[in-house]
């Protein structure tokens, strides 16, 4: 007989969070402490007390901050349900009443009273000036509403939502609480930081003149002007980026599925390169190949006599190194849209008495549109969101992502033209990702069922075989040339000047000493390096976490608002790495939330950014499992949050390794963000090699870019190695799309 | 060594509907119904009739829209199926691929507050009962399908359910498996005095295993009884189609008495149960292997001319158009030199066909 879960008492979840609730309110510093969030010298310094590391029940009694008051008498009113069972209707709404209203407060007070009291005016004007302030919240905070928000999800739970499943709905609270307060907050913060005039008042006319400039919009060059605004430069480049990888990208899904094999391998190692590659080396490559001291300049000046030019920076240079950036992603797209054409298709049309070229030009072909379409998009993305080949390379040609850097960290430090440059480049990017996912979402022919249509694609008409390896075959040299020059390039003391070769930039960088505490890290780069290693590892394991709960969420559990979730969790994929990261420096810098310069932050923007990551590795991989075996557990006694540890993550365990190791080459390689985020006690690898750049320091930046080459390869291959080259390559069609997202 | 025993308990509809999310027509439409302790209830239907919604209603898989659902006379309406002592055999038997059998078997064991030196013994004895005992160290695709279904069988089994739940439990295996498996499922269920809902869209099948049967089509109850009720008095059309095939032939009812019906088909003139019909138009369902063949002009017959006759082996199937429309009949018979074109004679048993609204 199974035992049956009903309490007499209190409800063993209730007691719990009203435990953690109080636990924050009276045990834990409700403020932030100096020394770091998760510091425990609070304890010597005067807690309870003092102001700095008081619980806020302590800050009550001295009769501070008496606006904190409230959240705690609400955390003991769950206490009025003893002896009530959970499907009574009592029972339910209380706890939402009390969650929601813990919340509401909870975050009204963080909100409304700031750093120098009221954070609004029209506050002063109607509760009088308020001469106490208040810091960013802390551990203590933390706790009290995680409390709030469970209890909330508690109560829906027990009216009777999802089957009023506890882990279900706690888990969606969770999710969405993450997702509004660290991607939607920021972004809607900068929206209203860009309404900010230069007299510090809010207006949409201002908003509009800055929206409006000819800085972004002009057509100058139309007219035998210089430039034109820098929108248009974002979205030519974009528009072709897009374009050319497309067409790249299907040449080399046609060669990996309908030619020989001979080529295969080699393909598809090349599309681990964009996931392990700073996105930015391949700008430097380009400039040792085609800068004023490159290469082939170089070559080309002796030979024919003329002076050697800049002419690399800018749009040609971009559009070279965002085509080899970015082709290996609309490979990998487009190998599952060629292989998801049915080739019973093909067969029926050949049948039919088409002939080859007829065949793939009248059914392969239009089957494959859709496909071509998110490639394009995808691309698209990319290019916009790019920010570290436009940081090397662009020149005079501005586009939108670095001018969103330059208005922040330049002279001029203007919050509100970066966040209007971060809105027009916003508007693009979501645009594309609204089509992206409701337009072509509906108009996918590629059979994704489970059962394998028997039959053989037919092979490639011969004229196109050939030319299609030929372009093939130039783009894989080029590739080559590139990564060969990086890695020669670590080893030349003075590119272009003194070409002989040196292992002093390796020295520079990392080499190691003995002192009187033993090994000592003397290199340059350790410090960046080392935190960098420390940071992605930390964050992978909340990206996984988080990644793999909302994909349980997206393919197991049926919610109202469910589409609403899914467009949430999947939306910073389409955001800019530059918008996160000026979005978080406008948002997280003043309380309630206050973290920047902390290696929270960094590790928040990585978690956030790479979560997409993380989900669509797990619906992938999830969708492979039978619905029949959670129902199965459910059915013998276990419950969802039982099921979901013991039968879905053994089974994912693939899937969880390959998540934890890309979100961690990811945070590894990630630049667009950070850089904004970045102190000097948190440096990273990406942002370090960037500064050496600016600094005209290439050697360094070179050899410490073949390093984190070499290091993630390495990571790469021991996971391949683990999990198994089927595994990661069957999930990959879905699963690796979005790991170039990084920029 | 523990025994596997029983606590089983009825289940009882009343009025449920449910209507999935953005559907326009319920699922399940105000069915309301009544198993018993202790017997092998059948839910029978074509496919997409509602009978998998109404056993996932049992489960607590899926929830009602309205109406409440009692099982052992206590309210379960909106408990999920963890809080429900009921136990499933899924189509596809979803075995856990991580754990070997004997962890299968125990899993249910473990999170029902068993000691857990019990949790060992009653998975042994799970695995005893189906015949696996000695199979407990290999992984679910070790075994052949059979096999799995037993561990799944085994598995639901060693809960002690209040209710036993097969969702379309045969119909992974090969057709010769289907009966060893059937009957192996009939004969724990007896020993046992299990209460098992069983779902199926084969009639064979269900005629086969059941205690009752319920056929439901289009999210109703078509009807409901002992496999040789619906077989030999089906309520409606839809019934005496789906199970086992009938000619559904117009008639006329000219007189009832004493619950005795004189009917009327073509130049036949049969005396049937009324079934609570009045005189006049009606049909009547006949069984094709219940007609008889016999010479031109034999008498109390329907005049035919053969226009298909296929040769299956067994039996011979005939088609014959007359002149109250085409009838099915089969010939047992295989030496019989039926040819198209041939006129014969039909004849009408007087047991088996049943009259039915027109």
């Amino acid at each position: 007989m199974r035992q049956r879960t009903e309490f007499d008492t209190l409800h063993p979840a209730v007691i719990l969070w009203m435990a953690a609730g109080l636990a924050g309110f009276v045990l834990l510093p409700w403020y932030v402490v100096d020394d770091g969030f998760f510091s425990l010298s609070w304890l010597m310094e005067g807690y309870p007390f003092e102001a700095d590391a008081a619980p806020a029940l302590f800050l009550a009694l001295q009769g501070k901050k008496l606006w904190l008051a409230p959240l705690g008498l609400l955390l003991l009113a769950p206490a009025l349900l003893w002896g009530r069972r959970k499907n009574d209707p009592v029972f339910g709404y209380l706890l939402i009443a009390v969650g929601a209203a813990g919340l509401a407060w909870f975050f009204a007070q963080g909100f409304a009273i700031g750093l120098r009291g009221w954070n609004f005016a029209w506050l002063n004007d109607l509760a009088g000036k308020l001469e106490d302030r208040q810091f960013g919240m802390g551990m203590g905070a933390v706790f009290t509403g995680a409390a709030f928000l469970f209890l909330l999800t508690q109560g829906i739970a027990a009216r009777g939502a999802v089957g009023g499943d506890n882990f279900v709905i706690g888990s969606i609270g969770l999710v969405v609480a993450l997702v509004v307060l660290f991607i939607f907050m920021p972004i809607v913060k900068m929206l209203f930081s860009a309404l900010i005039t230069d007299e510090g008042g809010y207006s949409v006319v201002s908003f509009a003149g800055k929206f409006l400039s000819s800085r972004l919009w002009g057509i100058d060059c139309l007219a035998g002007g210089s430039r034109c605004g820098v929108a248009w430069n974002s979205l030519f480049l974009a528009v072709i980026v897009g374009i050319v990888t497309t067409a790249l990208g299907l040449i080399f899904a046609l060669i990996a599925t309908r030619t020989g094999m001979k080529y295969q391998r080699l393909l598809r190692a090349l599309t681990v390169l964009p996931v392990i590659t700073p996105p930015f080396v391949i700008g430097l490559a380009i400039i040792l190949l085609f800068g004023l001291s490159g290469m082939f300049t170089q070559a080309w000046a002796w030979v024919f006599d003329v002076q050697p030019t800049r002419w690399v920076y800018g749009l040609p240079g971009l559009l070279i190194a965002q085509t080899l950036a970015f082709t290996p992603i609309a490979f990998l797209v487009l190998i599952g849209v060629v292989e998801g054409v049915s080739p019973s298709m093909e067969e029926a049309a050949q049948t039919l008495r088409a002939n080859r070229w007829q065949t793939f030009w009248t059914v392969s072909l239009p089957l494959m549109r859709p496909g071509l379409a998110n490639a394009f998009l995808l691309g698209f993305i990319e290019s916009m969101a790019d920010f570290g080949n436009p940081l090397v390379l662009g020149g005079n040609f501005d586009v939108l992502s670095t001018e969103i850097f330059f208005a922040i960290v330049g002279a001029q430090y203007d919050q509100a033209q970066a966040a209007v440059l971060a809105i027009a480049l916003l508007i693009f990017t979501l645009s594309a990702f609204y089509a992206q996912r409701f337009w072509l979402g509906k108009r996918s022919y590629t059979t994704v069922a489970g059962k394998g249509d028997a039959g053989v694609h037919p092979p490639l008409p011969r004229g196109v075989a050939i030319g299609i390896s030929v372009v093939a075959g130039f783009w894989i040299a080029i590739t080559l040339i590139v990564y060969a020059t990086i890695f020669y390039g670590s080893f030349v003391k003075l590119w272009g000047v003194d070409n002989s070769l040196t292992f002093n930039h390796y020295i520079q960088a990392f080499a190691i000493g003995w002192n009187e505490f033993g090994l000592h890290w003397k290199g340059s780069a350790w410090d960046s390096f080392w935190t960098t290693i420390w940071i992605a590892l930390v964050s992978a394991v909340p990206t996984a976490m988080i990644g793999l709960l909302t994909a349980y969420l997206l393919v197991r559990q049926r919610f109202a608002g469910k589409e609403a979730f899914e467009f949430g969790t999947m939306l910073s994929f389409a955001i800019p790495g530059t918008v996160i990261g000026v979005s978080y420096v406008i948002a997280f810098n003043v309380p309630p939330i206050e973290i920047t310069g902390t290696a929270i932050i960094l590790i928040i923007s990585f978690v956030f950014r790479n979560m997409p990551v993380g989900v669509r590795a797990g619906v992938a991989s999830m969708s492979q499992l039978d619905r029949s075996l959670d129902e199965s557990s459910l059915t013998l006694g276990a419950n969802s949050f039982q099921t979901f540890l013991r039968v879905i993550l053994p089974l994912l365990r693939p899937a969880i390794l390959a998540a934890l190791v890309y979100s961690f080459v990811r945070a590894m390689t990630a630049i667009s963000a950070v850089i904004f985020l970045v102190s000097a006690r948190y440096d990273l690898s990406t942002s370090y090699i960037v500064g050496r750049v600016e600094n005209n320091e290439y050697g360094i930046a070179i050899a410490y870019s073949t390093a984190l080459i070499v290091v993630m390869l390495a990571v790469i291959g021991m996971m391949q190695l683990i999990v198994g080259r089927r595994d990661i390559g069957r999930r990959g069609q879905a699963g690796q799309v979005q790991f170039a997202g990084g920029g | 060594m523990s025994v596997i025993g029983s606590n089983a308990a009825s289940v009882e509809f009343s009025d449920v509907t449910k209507i999935y999310p953005g559907a326009r027509t319920p699922a399940v439409d105000r069915i309301s119904v009544h198993i018993e302790t202790g017997k092998l209830v059948t839910l029978l239907g074509p496919s997409g009739c509602g009978k998998t919604t109404t056993l996932r209603l049992i489960a607590g898989l899926e929830f009602v829209s309205s109406g409440a659902i009692m099982i052992g006379g206590r309210d379960v309406t909106t408990l999920p199926a963890t809080e429900r002592d009921v136990s499933m055999v899924f189509q596809s038997y979803a075995l856990f691929p991580h754990m070997s059998v004997r962890e299968n078997v125990e899993y249910g064991l473990k999170f029902s507050g068993y000691p857990k030196k019990e949790i060992g013994e009653r998975a042994m004895a799970g695995l005893s009962l189906v015949g696996l005992q000695d199979y407990g160290a290999r992984l679910p695709s070790q075994l052949s399908g059979g096999q799995q279904q037993r561990v799944a069988v085994a598995r639901a089994l060693v809960l002690e359910p209040q209710v036993l739940l097969f969702d379309e439990p045969l119909s992974n295996l090969d057709a010769k498996l289907r009966r060893q498996v059937r009957d192996d499922i009939r004969e724990i269920q007896r020993n046992l005095g299990l209460t098992v809902v069983y779902v199926t869209h084969d009639q064979e099948e269900a005629l086969a295993v059941s205690d009752r049967i319920i056929v439901m089509n289009n999210a109703v109850v078509a009807q409901e009884g002992r496999p040789r009720d619906l077989y030999d008095e089906p309520a409606d059309a839809f019934v005496a189609d789906f199970i086992g095939e009938a000619n559904l032939l117009p008639c006329e009812i000219t007189a009832i008495s004493g619950g005795q019906a004189d009917v009327r088909i073509g130049p036949v003139v049969l005396t049937l149960a009324a079934r609570g019909l009045k005189p006049g138009k009606a049909r009547l369902a006949i069984r094709p292997n219940r007609i008889g063949f016999a010479d031109p002009g034999a008498k109390n017959a329907l005049p035919a001319r053969l226009t298909k006759v296929t040769y299956v082996g067994k039996h011979l199937e005939c088609f014959a158009e007359t002149e109250i429309g085409t009838v099915f009949a089969i010939c047992g018979d295989v030496d019989a030199l039926l040819a198209i074109g041939d006129d014969v004679s039909l004849i009408l048993p007087t047991r088996g066909p049943v009259l039915i609204g027109h």
